[in-house]
């Protein structure tokens, strides 16, 4: 095989074209409805978890030897596909639970489902970038969809406050991002990750500019995974936004933008690290604490998950302090375990919420044991995965990658992470408590809960999930193993 | 004889998790109690082939099973008894059946989970004694937390809930910087497997923050004072049935991290705090003599008791010689079994008349003879009176603290005598003296029926079994105990021949163990 051939190997972007290909034929699917028939419409959700489905196989079908294009900008590996499966998993969950609640907020369910599958396809990009102008793609595919989305409910005042206000801070992140991008090309000479890691290693780059260019990315990544103090806009876009949306965001936006960051830092900047590690230890440590302390008080359930999903990020962030292989490895562990138990907490809000809104206060837990026993277990599940309790995923999740710090010598961050996860304990509890242990009022849920298949299939699947990851962990690594170790030994 | 099974520690793990799935899923109170109480029997029946399948003399572990649990971190799912785990498993199997009994009789709400929850509690407790991995160990310590957070939470007193919180966060805290120490500990020495490395010498930097936090996490859980504040909440809150399992059990987790992990893992680190420790401990015993004392509730005052008696066992283990060892491992037993006792009978009675307050008896005596009978013998036990089991167990951990410090022994003994002094007082209050109250008449209090009398006898046997043929346990518990000492000793000698440079993680010695 010739190099030009090598160079535009389609077999490397299949996954996002299969998306692309998904996203369409829902659109065209749907053009079918016009004129006020929905002939189609039921169908629309099916034919886009289909599209996930294929996705999915064509990703784990790809595992084995590591393949870029596009004159190595872009690579599939087993880390892309490994997080292909992440962020999949999030959208295929997330569809379940949009087959009710979608309908009620906006009747364009077309262009809906189209919008995921494209946010999907970003998100992918993202994982796949050896270059950051393919990283600002990734970003800013998925960005827009989203921003869309959050605003979803047009006649919702916090819904459209959501959109707006994403727009407005995402815009500016993505400033940031881009300007970093400028300054990284200034100091290098190139915006793809190796000649980068070339320039440093060979002397030529500038470095004052350098790392003004890498704390400007920083901010644009800290945005997009919720790092305080970028964190602003978190709790009112994941309480305004439509709850799957919100599910989907916290997962998805995560795992797309982790992805970029640890690859860019691992491969990208690696002689820097001495000093962005100390940086992103930093934010790790502000992130944890501020994200676990404002969520001691929120009654919002929405809120409280939001907060909770920042705490999230600065655990994952501990490992990226160190960016070792054991840190990739042990952050895509986390994303896959979080991706489970944080979809199946938004499923039970979904099924707490009163019709016509968009959020549900805490008090509707109260006395759920009760009222509604399966709920509460699966509920208790989830709360005790997301404060880290073994036998549940969340405990492997965090072993993983606080080993991965120990391991490069940040212990002292390991434990200011596992003191927070102390402290998260308390609001994770705080839900469990007031199911079992507080008495029904009349705020909480009595009456037969919105219960539809999907969003059943989405607990069972959710629940099932975050067990099994907590009880045999290899389930997960030995799936990427084959491309992840790999990919570590190519880079 | 020798009977041997596959698995068999695996079986005795899970078989109480097969239980509690099984007890969710059939339907009927009835069904579910009576198979909850089954489950624990058959887990009972099958620990006894531990004994009787037990290789005399032998040190190491037996009935070892080792798997590949997570490869690239080379976490394993490892098994193992040995004498130091053998009668802490079989304390747990023994204790369980009664706890259950217990709440068939007593326990009205919600027994199917109820029972579930037990059943989970059991195997977590099981997994921990029996865990050869530092990661499973921690994965069933953890564990436990759950379900006993729920038993107090739901079927406990009057606290309840802020006992069940209480209880969750300060262990779960407690244990936090555990996870990270258990890592630094992997990363020095490139191991989980919990014999390997008390035979490895690890840098005395690590060994120092790594055993403070393990330190930590089983304080918490002993509890040694000054973190034990969670303790009386906890049981009092408790339903009796819970008590048992968290006194008799649970707690021994605590001394038992401490036999197993902190002191032998890091030898020259449990050295040098050893003094510190030994001070807590007996501030423990004679603060939790002294607040015992004052107790106008039996239960707390049961539950203060635990406090105290717990630092006899921290002394032993403390001490790190042979005696006091090897009484620390039987003591740990004995408290399991009189402190479960006198939980029990204090439930008995509270069934029976729905108070605990020791001025609301008096007399007993003269109406409930065989109860005040069974619970004297249950007192004594606790008291450490010659001829039942406490004395057996205190006595050589005082020999060993003595060896040691001898301060520490003469404050220890000035506990043994506070504990006879409100053992004795709490009797007199409720036995002796008129009936003032005519609620414990003998016409509204009945004595104990053949249904109960089946839960305490097997127990006051035991008292009495280990009390005089003390031997029947220490022939099993001392060569581990030895094999463990001397390992530890050779570790602490190379570790000085060696004059490894105090920072250098890289260069790691392994002694073989003798």
């Amino acid at each position: 095989m010739s190099s030009a051939a090598m160079e535009l190997n389609l077999n490397a972007v299949l996954p996002e074209l299969v998306m692309v290909v998904a996203a369409a034929v829902v659109m065209l699917v749907d053009i079918l409805n016009r004129g006020g028939r929905s002939v189609t419409r039921p169908f629309l959700p099916w034919v886009a978890l289909a599209g996930v489905a294929v996705t999915a196989g064509v990703s784990l079908w790809l595992l084995g030897e590591p393949v870029s294009t596009f004159q190595g900008m872009l690579i599939t590996d087993g880390r892309s596909l490994a997080l292909n499966l992440v962020t999949l998993t999030g959208a295929a969950l997330a569809i379940l639970l949009s087959i009710r609640y979608i309908p009620a907020v906006n009747n364009q369910t077309g262009e809906y489902y189209a919008l995921i599958l494209l946010i999907t396809s970003g998100m992918m990009v993202m994982g796949a970038a050896l270059d950051l102008m393919v990283v600002f793609l990734g970003l800013e595919i998925f960005s827009m969809g989203l921003y869309i989305l959050a605003g979803l409910k047009r006649s919702d005042l916090r819904s459209n406050e959501a959109a707006m206000k994403y727009f407005l801070l995402g815009a500016f992140a993505s400033a940031f991002f881009v300007y970093g991008v400028a300054f990284v090309y200034g100091a290098t000479g190139s915006t793809q990750f190796n000649a980068i890691a070339a320039a440093q290693a060979a002397g030529t780059a500038d470095l004052s500019f350098l790392y003004v260019g890498i704390a400007l990315l920083i901010a644009g990544f800290g945005f997009k995974v919720s790092l305080v103090p970028f964190h602003m806009w978190t709790p009112d876009v994941y309480q305004g936004a439509p709850t799957p949306v919100t599910a989907f965001m916290s997962i998805g936006t995560k795992a797309g933008a982790f992805a970029a960051f640890y690859r860019f830092f691992v491969t990208g900047v690696p002689d820097a690290q001495p000093v962005w590690g100390w940086a992103l230890a930093i934010l790790a440590v502000l992130t944890m604490t501020l994200g676990n302390l404002a969520a001691l008080r929120q009654t919002s359930l929405k809120r409280l998950l939001a907060y909770s999903s920042i705490a999230h990020a600065g655990y994952i962030l501990v490992g990226l302090a160190t960016a070792t292989p054991a840190a990739i490895d042990g952050a895509l562990y986390y994303l896959i375990s979080y991706a489970f138990m944080n979809m199946g907490a938004f499923a039970i809000v979904i099924l707490l919420e009163r019709q016509g809104e968009m959020d549900a206060l805490s008090n509707r837990l109260a006395g759920l044991s009760k009222t509604h026993p399966q709920l509460a277990l699966v509920m208790s599940v989830f709360m005790f995965s997301l404060a880290g309790v073994p036998p549940f995923a969340g405990f492997f999740a965090k072993f993983f990658v606080f080993a991965a710090a120990v391991e490069g010598g940040w212990s002292w961050l390991a434990a200011i992470a596992m003191l927070n996860s102390a402290i998260g304990a308390y609001y994770y509890l705080r839900i469990v408590v007031s199911m079992y242990f507080d008495e029904p009022t009349a705020e909480t849920l009595t009456e037969s809960p919105n219960y539809s298949l999907p969003i059943t299939v989405t607990l069972g699947i959710a629940a099932v999930f975050t067990i099994a990851l907590g009880v045999l962990p290899s389930l997960w690594t030995n799936l990427v193993e084959t491309g992840v170790m790999g990919t570590l030994a190519l880079r | 004889m020798a009977l041997s099974i596959p698995y068999l520690l695996s079986i005795i793990t899970f078989l109480p998790l097969l239980g509690a799935v099984v007890v969710m899923l059939v339907p009927g109170d009835g069904a579910k109690k009576w198979l909850a109480l089954a489950t624990t029997l058959i887990t009972f029946v099958v620990s006894l082939l531990l004994w009787t399948n037990w290789q005399e003399g032998q040190a190491g572990m037996q009935f070892v099973e080792d798997a590949v649990w997570f490869a690239p971190l080379g976490i394993r799912y490892a098994l193992g008894v040995d004498g130091i785990s053998l009668f802490l498993v079989l304390l747990t199997t023994f204790l369980m059946p009664i706890a259950v009994y217990f709440s068939i009789l007593y326990v009205d709400k919600k027994i199917g989970p109820y029972m579930a929850l037990m059943l989970l509690l059991e195997t977590a407790m099981i997994g921990v004694f029996l865990a050869l991995d530092l990661v499973l160990f921690f994965v069933f310590f953890e564990a436990s937390l759950i379900p006993m957070y729920f038993l107090i939470g739901e079927w406990g007193g009057k606290n309840r809930v802020y006992a069940a919180v209480k209880f969750f966060l300060y262990t779960f805290a407690g244990s936090a910087l555990m996870v990270v120490a258990i890592l630094i500990v992997y990363y020095s020495t490139g191991t989980f497997d919990i014999m390997k490395l008390q035979s490895t010498v690890i840098p005395p930097a690590v060994q120092t923050w790594a055993f403070l936090a393990f330190a930590l996490a089983f304080a918490v859980k002993t509890p040694l004072f000054p973190f034990h504040t969670w303790l009386p909440d906890a049981h009092v809150q408790a339903p009796t049935a819970g008590s048992i399992i968290l006194a008799g059990v649970l707690l021994k987790m605590g001394t038992y991290g401490y036999l197993r992990l902190a002191m032998p893992v890091f030898p020259q680190a449990a050295e040098q705090f050893g003094p510190l420790l030994a001070i807590l401990a007996c501030v423990g015993i004679l603060y939790g003599a002294l607040v015992a004392l004052m107790q106008k509730d039996i239960k707390s005052l049961v539950a203060y008791s635990s406090v105290a008696h717990l630092g006899y066992v921290m002394l032993g283990v403390i001490a790190m010689n042979a005696q006091g060892v090897s009484g620390s491992v039987l003591q740990m037993v004995n408290h399991g079994l009189s402190t479960g006792a006198l939980f029990l009978m204090v439930g008995l009675l509270y069934e029976r008349r729905h108070t605990r307050m020791l001025d609301d008896f008096g007399g007993l005596w003269a109406s409930v003879p065989v109860y005040t009978g069974l619970f004297l013998v249950v007192a004594m036990s606790s008291a450490g009176l010659p001829g039942l089991n406490g004395f057996v167990g205190e006595f050589t951990i005082m020999l060993g603290t003595y060896e040691y410090m001898p301060i520490f022994a003469v404050l220890a003994a000035a506990g043994v005598i506070l504990a006879a002094w409100y053992l004795l007082t709490a009797f007199r209050k409720m036995a002796q003296g008129p009936i003032t109250n005519p609620a414990n008449d003998s016409s509204n209090l009945k004595d104990l029926n053949i249904k109960e009398l089946i839960m305490v006898v097997p127990l006051v046997l035991l008292f009495f079994v280990i009390g005089l043929f003390p031997n029947l346990f220490f022939d099993k518990i001392n060569p581990s105990v030895e094999a463990m000492l001397e390992t530890r000793t050779a570790v602490m000698q190379a570790a000085t021949a060696e004059q490894m440079p105090a920072l250098q993680l890289a260069e790691i010695v392994v002694t073989e163990a003798k």
